[in-house]
């Protein structure tokens, strides 16, 4: 037994190193670049790292270099904790972006309150920023603006008796949620209610009860991966009239490819990063939309996904805070970063305030049409 | 050996008592083995407070700990008597749902623990009975299937756990512990102590169960169903035992890693976490408590350490497994003693 305990010791003793480097202004992430959720991570560590290289080629932030930090916590809320006090204590970063992952950005959290570090994440839920937390901030738009945005379009088209089919994954079920809690506000209704499982594969019965549902006038699909392509088709198979509507779930150019010419008419609330070249030449966002394509496709030869806008919006606000701040004195940050008004990014225009730590508003979604497997603007 | 000359001298009636044991170890001085574990652990957590620098250190600290807790119910399962599980995240699971949850119903965090830990010792008794009459890769896949149904239910049932995107855990701080007795603490550190006492309780209990007559039962069982049976041990019971036993310990884990987190998600009741666990378990030695900390302090700090080489980070640890599956098929532990013998004798 004793033996054990000294191989215990030796094993122990084997683990214990590593030291972290100094540099000038560092900046902290984790980010789950491997694992489920590595779809979002990749791009916004690959962002990351691009815009520091950029920012430091043309002279840093005021003068000062600017380190970047990132781990890998591979959504994993407890290793992103882990990674949190890591950055804060040990990399003694003046802010962090990240958690892509909800899980991982409320086990984060409650250290940067403690530690006093601005912390910006990229992950979608309401809770991050509802009740607003000091120091937490967030750059993607809600689920629930974005039934919302939907339910605009379809009242302006003078409709409002909604059916929706929805996912059973945390994306679909999520937004099936929030649609049903803001549909009376937005002055639609809900006639019908469907739902099917990610790994399904023909949802045509739930269709077919939706379409035989008395006086409805439009379908809402909330889901994320597969499912929304698969009801696109069967959608089209059945030859149905009603106005159709996709999610920003699926605001990718990958879904065009799943769906095929099913997808022609469909309709979804997106960021304007997919129509770079079709924005008005006066529209604010046009400048930094086809900067980041651009910057992106010469570094990585793919097009950027509307998650690597998350990552440019809360790097690119950030820099800006800091240089306004004309400090690295992590409060005065998180100051500069509350005050920020008006700050035009690829996925929105940026307002924050001690109220509002996401700071974006409607106007952030564009409701687009898929044409001729092309994207549309829809005029409003 | 001299000790073995006097015990061989000895009355007959005390060669009758001591005739079972090993050479040596009659003369050992009286502390009993699992005391002698609790201070052995005891002085391994002493030790990492001394040498961490900071809250960063306490903090992987703390899942080592905890991790060693939830390993050491697997080196009963698996290291006593053979059963393998891969649902064992589901009790963890339930140990820090339960924490999570009955707080919001004006249930004190303490008692939310026992609650949980009860709730995880009474389900592995219910469905332990049906399921352990499988074994080997039928039990493997059946306990997997109860960890899966765990899992499902905490991720769809959105009202109860807040669905995919997890829950705060809201309560109890260790920090306030130690305020009770006028110490002012951090809470990382705070939490180390708790989980390091934890664990170090947990495997004396479990060091004590080896030695005592139903873990003799539980190791019969481990050579030979039949062999144990004939000699007299109630087989059923003894796994459905273990079972309830190693599924405490994981929910007991549960419950601190999620008061430690103050956020959980369904992931913690996930198949990778049950694997993760089972890993430890093997890496280290699934024989002996002392097994399980090697393994947990291995997939928990290695991970840390290879950060700086990121990419090449699954690579490490998976050649890491693969050698010690060829080379040191007991685990680490075994084999490093195993070694140490060899060198003495």
């Amino acid at each position: 037994m004793t033996r054990q305990a000294v191989a215990a010791g030796i094993s122990a003793l084997a683990l214990l190193a590593g030291a972290p480097a100094l540099a000038e202004i560092r900046i902290g992430a984790s980010l789950a670049i491997t694992g489920p959720a590595a779809f979002l991570g990749d791009p916004e560590a690959k962002t990351l790292e691009m815009l520091v290289e950029e920012l430091n080629a043309s002279g840093g932030i005021n003068g000062e270099e600017v380190e970047l930090i990132v781990y890998d916590d591979g959504a994993d809320p407890n290793k992103a904790r882990t990674f949190a006090t890591r950055l804060i204590e040990e990399d003694e970063v003046v802010a962090v972006i990240g958690g892509s992952s909800t899980g991982a950005t409320m086990a984060m959290a409650p250290l940067f309150a403690d530690y006093e570090i601005p912390f910006i994440s990229l992950a979608g839920a309401v809770v991050i920023i509802d009740p607003v937390q000091e120091f937490v901030f967030k750059t993607p738009h809600t689920d629930r603006m974005a039934c919302e945005k939907i339910f605009a379009d379809i009242t302006s088209r003078g409709l409002s008796r909604v059916g929706l089919i929805s996912g059973t994954g945390g994306f679909g079920a999520s937004m099936r949620e929030q649609c049903l809690s803001v549909a009376e506000a937005s002055g639609v209704e809900i006639v019908a209610d469907e739902s099917y499982g990610g790994s399904d594969s023909d949802m045509t019965p739930q269709l077919t009860n939706i379409a035989a549902t008395d006086g409805i006038e439009a379908i809402v699909n909330p889901g994320f991966g597969q499912g929304p392509a698969v009801v696109t088709r069967n959608y089209a198979q059945l030859g149905l009239d009603l106005p159709f509507y996709q999610s920003h779930g699926v605001a990718s150019d990958e879904f065009i490819k799943l769906a095929g010419d099913s997808a022609n008419g469909v309709r979804l609330p997106a960021t304007p990063l997919l129509i770079p070249d079709q924005l008005a030449e006066d529209d604010v966002q046009r400048q930094p939309v086809q900067d980041y394509i651009a910057a992106y496709e010469e570094a990585y030869g793919e097009k950027p996904s509307t998650f690597g806008g998350y990552a440019y919006d809360a790097f690119h606000l950030l820099v800006d805070a800091i240089e306004r701040a004309g400090s690295t004195d992590p409060v005065e940050i998180r100051d500069a970063l509350e005050a920020t008004e008006g700050h035009a990014g690829v996925t929105g225009v940026y307002s924050f305030s001690p109220e509002d730590h996401m700071g974006l508003d409607l106007s952030a979604f564009r409701i687009l049409e898929i044409e001729d497997g092309g994207w549309t603007p829809v005029e409003q | 050996m001299a000790g073995q000359g006097t015990t061989t001298d000895a009355a007959p009636a005390d060669t009758g008592r001591h005739a079972y044991l090993k050479n040596g170890e009659a003369r050992r001085p009286r502390i009993g083995p699992g005391l002698r574990t609790f201070l052995i652990f005891a002085v391994l957590v002493g030790l990492g407070a001394l040498i961490f620098p900071s809250s960063y250190f306490y903090r992987v600290g703390t899942l080592v700990w905890i991790n060693t807790l939830a390993v050491t119910g697997i080196v009963v399962l698996l290291g006593y008597v053979g059963l393998v599980s891969l649902g064992h995240a589901g009790f963890f699971a339930i140990g820090a749902y339960a924490t999570a949850i009955l707080p919001s119903y004006g249930i004190p965090s303490p008692l939310a623990m026992l609650a949980g830990v009860g709730m995880a010792g009474g389900l592995a008794l219910i469905v332990g009975r049906p399921i352990l009459k499988l074994s080997g890769y039928y039990l493997a896949i059946a306990t997997l299937g109860l960890g899966m149904l765990i899992w499902m239910v905490l991720s769809k049932e959105a009202w109860l756990t807040g669905g995919p995107d997890g829950m705060v855990v809201s309560g109890m701080n260790a920090r306030n512990l130690f305020k009770l007795v006028g110490l002012k603490l951090k809470s990382a550190e705070a939490w180390y102590w708790v989980a390091g006492f934890a664990a170090a309780t947990g495997a004396a209990i479990a060091v004590n169960l080896a030695r005592s007559p139903s873990g003799r039962a539980l190791r019969a069982i481990h050579d030979s169903d039949v062999a144990a049976r004939s000699l007299g041990v109630d087989v059923a019971r003894a796994k459905s035992r273990a079972f309830v036993i190693s599924a405490i310990y994981a929910a007991v884990a549960g419950a601190l890693l999620a008061l430690a987190n103050g956020y959980i998600t369904p992931e913690t009741g996930g198949f990778m976490h049950s694997v993760e666990m089972v890993t430890m378990a093997v890496l280290g030695g699934a024989t002996s408590v002392f097994g399980a900390l090697v393994g947990a302090l291995i997939l928990t700090a290695l991970p840390q350490v290879l950060t700086v080489f990121a990419d090449y980070e699954h690579m490490v640890l998976g050649g890491i497994m693969v050698v010690t599956m060829i080379a040191m098929r007991r685990g680490l532990v075994p084999f490093i003693a195993d070694l140490w013998n060899r060198r003495k004798s």
